[in-house]
């Protein structure tokens, strides 16, 4: 607990998959393990920011498509039929 | 030669042409086979069975397609096309003609396309580009998704479609490519190699539906090649259900479409993140509403555990101590007070029996003086007035002797 507390980052800079895997080890951790109260609270609330920041992206997500050049990827424009 | 009355054989028409027919359709040959040749007289009536004429420079075979197989035929014949018709040799005795009772028919050329498709399968498959040991799983959830199509086809259009609503979060990367011709098998692999480089967790290789020529490139060798040589999965959709390439059988994984293809790389779907995420937020919660209900119990049982130890507890244990003395105290005297009524009693009883009064209820009376209220026990004593008690009162006495 006392690792993932110094990497900490704010949740509005974690990816959906960064986001996930941290609330998945903050559910893990506050149903396994024994804290003292304050850090299972701090535990919790994070996890509450987590699922939000998870809830927002899914809601948020829109395909990105890229078209391969060579060797870059540049946005792809679909023809609309 | 002359007729002779004496033939061995003497039958008539059905019972010749019976033996025919048994001949024919005995020959195991003839019952499987493959014929080559142009198309004419094609006759397409209401009934939903085909007739036609196969030709060639020499000769002609009458041909019927049952209803039955030409609902699946795949191509539009016409007089005139050369095509290869599969079936078998059977005799309509009315008429006493054979035909070629047809149940596939292909455009010519095909038959060779599928000979070399069997001798690359079976080489292939002996270096065991094939094997099931080869294939990888397909991620639950990809991020980046590779594509390789042809840009303009509508194979692409159909699998963003439907991974933009399956699985909006993930990103895309196309690399086109000619998917038809003699460019094509060049073109894929480059494509699929460029692809690579992006290190994507899955791979869609795809094509919309076509005649076996158009899907070939997906039987070349070196496209087989490439895809059993990808670093990531390959999922395979090219042409409809029924088609197979051996592109098909190096792929990670056979989808019998593009949009089958898109929705196999994608196994975890929006919809079910958000139910996992829902499940999460709900165990986040009953986890925090046990932990308190934890806390809560312990701190209860420390509350009781103080109160037992409290000053509290000491003083009221006195109080108690205190009353149970004084209801001790006060049951010792009204003991006491219960003994000495009874001796009082006993006491008085006594007292009562030496009371003269008792003496006067048998008879005897008292007899005072009133002068100085002394008892007159001799009759000397007897002087002035004087009363008489008995028992039940006095009255006045005077001496008159």
């Amino acid at each position: 607990m006392a690792k993932s507390k110094s990497t900490q980052k704010p949740v509005e800079e974690l990816t959906y998959e960064e986001a996930l895997a941290e609330l998945e080890s903050v559910v893990d951790t506050l149903e396994s393990e024994q804290n003292p109260l304050e850090d299972s609270m701090k535990l919790y609330e994070r996890g509450q920011a987590l699922v939000a920041r998870c809830g927002e992206l899914l809601e948020a997500a829109q395909l990105k498509v890229q078209k391969l050049a060579g060797e870059s990827a540049a946005p792809f424009e679909e023809e609309l039929e | 030669m002359q007729p002779t009355l004496f033939s061995t054989l003497h039958l008539t028409v059905s019972q010749i042409t019976f033996h025919i027919r048994k001949m024919l359709e005995n020959d195991p040959q003839l019952q499987d086979v493959w014929v080559e040749g142009e198309i004419s007289n094609l006759s397409k009536p209401n009934s939903g069975h085909i007739y036609f004429t196969l030709k060639d420079k020499n000769a002609s075979l009458r041909c019927v397609m049952w209803k039955a197989d030409a609902t699946r035929l795949r191509i539009n014949i016409r007089d005139g096309m050369s095509i290869e018709a599969h079936g078998k040799i059977a005799v309509y005795e009315p008429q006493g003609q054979y035909q070629l009772i047809v149940n596939s028919i292909q455009p010519k050329g095909e038959g060779a396309l599928y000979q070399e498709f069997l001798r690359l399968k079976t080489m292939l498959q002996a270096e065991g580009i094939f094997d099931e040991e080869r294939k990888r799983a397909i991620p639950e959830l990809p991020r980046v998704i590779g594509i390789v199509t042809s840009e303009t086809g509508a194979a692409l259009r159909d699998m963003l479609n439907t991974l933009r609503r399956r699985l909006p979060l993930a990103r895309v990367i196309l690399a086109p490519s000619p998917v038809q011709g003699v460019d094509a098998p060049p073109a894929l692999v480059k494509a699929l190699a460029a692809l690579n480089k992006q290190q994507p967790d899955v791979i869609l290789l795809a094509r919309g539906g076509g005649s076996i020529e158009d899907l070939w490139a997906f039987n070349d060798e070196r496209v087989v090649r490439a895809v059993a040589d990808s670093n990531a999965p390959v999922i395979c959709g090219v042409g409809h259900e029924t088609d197979f390439t051996l592109c098909d059988f190096a792929a990670d994984l056979r989808a019998p479409t593009p949009t089958a293809a898109a929705e196999l790389a994608t196994p975890t779907t929006l919809n079910d993140l958000q139910e996992s995420l829902s499940d999460f937020d709900a165990r986040l919660s009953s986890s925090m509403l046990n932990l308190v209900a934890d806390e809560k119990s312990s701190l209860a049982a420390l509350v009781s555990r103080l109160k037992y130890v409290s000053p509290e507890r000491q003083i009221q244990s006195s109080y108690q101590r205190l009353d149970e003395l004084s209801r001790r105290a006060l049951s010792a005297l009204t003991h006491r007070i219960a003994l000495q009524s009874k001796h009082v009693d006993g006491i008085s009883k006594k007292l009562q029996a030496l009371n003269p009064e008792a003496i006067l209820s048998r008879g005897y009376a008292i007899i005072t003086r009133n002068e100085d209220g002394a008892v007159v026990s001799k009759i000397i004593q007897a002087q002035g007035k004087m009363k008489a008690r008995l028992s039940d009162g006095e009255f006045d006495i005077i001496r008159d002797s």
